[in-house]
């Protein structure tokens, strides 16, 4: 069985956003929200100033407290590639799992529901890649299966060095930040 | 000039950006109203389960409906809390053994009857004018002592793991290091049954029992107070992102209320105004239970607010 994962080249990520806009017009975002982001990470003491710009959004993890906090069985690991994805029926609007996520990346919905990054899961079933993969101009994003040996990420995080975000959380995130 | 590490981010969700905020004040009342519920249950329990039953004006038998009243009162807060209110139902169409609210909810379900059995052993006036057929209940509970003893031990482990669920719903929440700490179940447990102790004190028409009360009040202040320090020693000896966490109530943005409300007014205060009560040399007055009341509240206040603002640190260099 797959198990989809990102990985993101912030050598290459520019912060322009497209990624973000894509996103909110694939999934009809409403306004005000986000279920991907931008980060800007500055480091340093002048003029040894280092910077790091990352596209953010949830990680999927492999451990996910966001879904063995739901009272519901709402929140679950969908059966295609491990995608954490959200029932909206099931879901009553605890926010349990939005506190439960160490990357803030859910949030409530206008319409009552916990929401959150699909990986854009409606695409990826009928081949297409996730909205913002796919619109990226600088290509610094790459989506595929982490499993499998011979995938574009699989090599990608074989030849470079990345990290995760927040490692000590213990989610085991599957999105990788190429450095 | 030190090191600059700053991160800039373009997300701006409601409740959640720049800091998290998502659990307002329907929270914390739950949470408070919950253990105070818990706590009155145990003590309540404990009343029967030792006989104290036999006096006529026993708190055990005004406990149970104002603690039926308190809780429904909770869950009303919890349920405005819901963002998607209609499919509330959800709760009880599953169970979720990993989910703390899961077992919550399903608890609650059964602290309902618990109470309700109490409440029958000595139904009060205005319940029997209602329905008189409450008297041969009661008549039938009161043959059986063993009965009593059963509902007395049944209220007191309810209790228990109604009070101490109320922590387990923030402790295992990892994402935020001020609830993660396991002894967040013992604080809310040992704070439910002091508030209750000094909430049924309030009350309590038997002079004995209204003593004991107080004692006992005396000692669940001391043992919260103890508490406390260990947590923060588990936290102080912990990873930077707890040390931060318990920083906030230790010298940071929340440290006034913390140290002013919850253990100035809400602890010290009374236990010094209750051990002199209790040593006879100062009357019984309302001014220490209300305090050790309204300092329990405001501990859920400002855990719920303070761990909701505590996190990880998001990045890379460093």
């Amino acid at each position: 069985m797959p198990r989809y994962g990102m990985v993101i080249d912030t050598r290459k990520c520019v912060g322009c956003q497209d990624c973000v806009i894509a996103c909110k017009t694939e999934n009809n975002i409403p306004e005000g929200y986000n279920r991907d982001w931008i980060i800007t990470e500055s480091n340093g003491k002048f003029p040894d100033i280092q910077m790091e710009i990352r596209t953010e959004r949830c990680n999927h993890c492999s451990e996910t407290p966001c879904v063995s906090c739901c009272p519901t069985g709402a929140s679950h690991i969908h059966d295609v590639g491990g995608v954490v994805l959200v029932t909206h029926e099931k879901c009553i609007g605890c926010k349990a799992c939005v506190e439960a996520c160490p990357y803030d990346a859910r949030f409530i919905h206008p319409d009552g529901y916990a929401d959150k990054c699909t990986f854009c899961i409606h695409r990826v079933e009928k081949g297409q890649k996730p909205a913002c993969v796919e619109v990226c101009p600088t290509y610094c994003m790459h989506f595929g299966d982490l499993d499998d040996p011979n995938s574009e990420v699989s090599k990608l995080l074989q030849s470079r060095k990345w990290h995760v975000n927040l490692p000590d959380a213990g989610t085991q995130p599957n999105i990788f930040y190429l450095v | 000039m030190n090191e600059l590490l700053e991160l800039t981010t373009t997300r701006n969700n409601l409740h959640i950006d720049p800091t998290m905020a998502m659990w307002e004040w329907q929270i914390p009342v739950y949470l408070f109203l919950g253990g105070m519920v818990a706590g009155m249950m145990i003590i309540s329990g404990y009343f029967l389960f030792s006989g104290r039953h036999k006096e006529s004006n026993c708190a055990c038998f005004s406990i149970p409906f104002i603690s039926v009243v308190l809780l429904s009162w909770g869950m009303f807060a919890l349920f405005l809390d819901l963002a998607h209110k209609l499919y509330v139902w959800r709760l009880y169409t599953t169970f979720q053994i990993k989910s703390p609210m899961s077992w919550g909810a399903w608890i609650l379900i059964l602290v309902y009857p618990a109470l309700i059995a109490n409440i029958l052993m000595r139904p009060t006036p205005w319940m029997l004018k209602i329905y008189p057929k409450l008297s041969d209940w009661a008549g039938k509970i009161n043959q059986h002592p063993f009965l009593i003893k059963n509902i007395g031990i049944a209220n007191m482990i309810l209790g228990m793991m109604l009070g101490a669920y109320t922590g387990v719903l923030l402790s295992s929440m990892g994402s935020r290091p001020l609830w993660n700490t396991s002894l967040l179940w013992v604080l809310f447990l040992v704070s439910g049954l002091s508030a209750a102790a000094a909430f049924v004190h309030l009350f309590a028409k038997n002079k004995a029992e209204s003593e004991l009360l107080a004692k006992a009040d005396n000692g669940f202040l001391v043992i919260e107070l103890f508490v406390i320090v260990m947590i923060f020693l588990g936290f102080l000896s912990s990873a930077k992102p707890h040390m931060e966490a318990a920083q906030l109530l230790l010298n940071g943005a929340y440290a006034p209320v913390f140290w002013v409300f919850v253990i100035g007014l809400g602890i010290v205060i009374p236990l010094i105004i209750q051990l002199l009560a209790v040593n006879h040399k100062i009357r019984h007055t309302a001014i220490a239970p209300i305090m050790v009341i309204v300092g329990g509240l405001i501990l859920r206040f400002v855990i719920v607010s303070a761990g909701q603002y505590s996190h990880w640190f998001n990045a890379h260099f460093h």
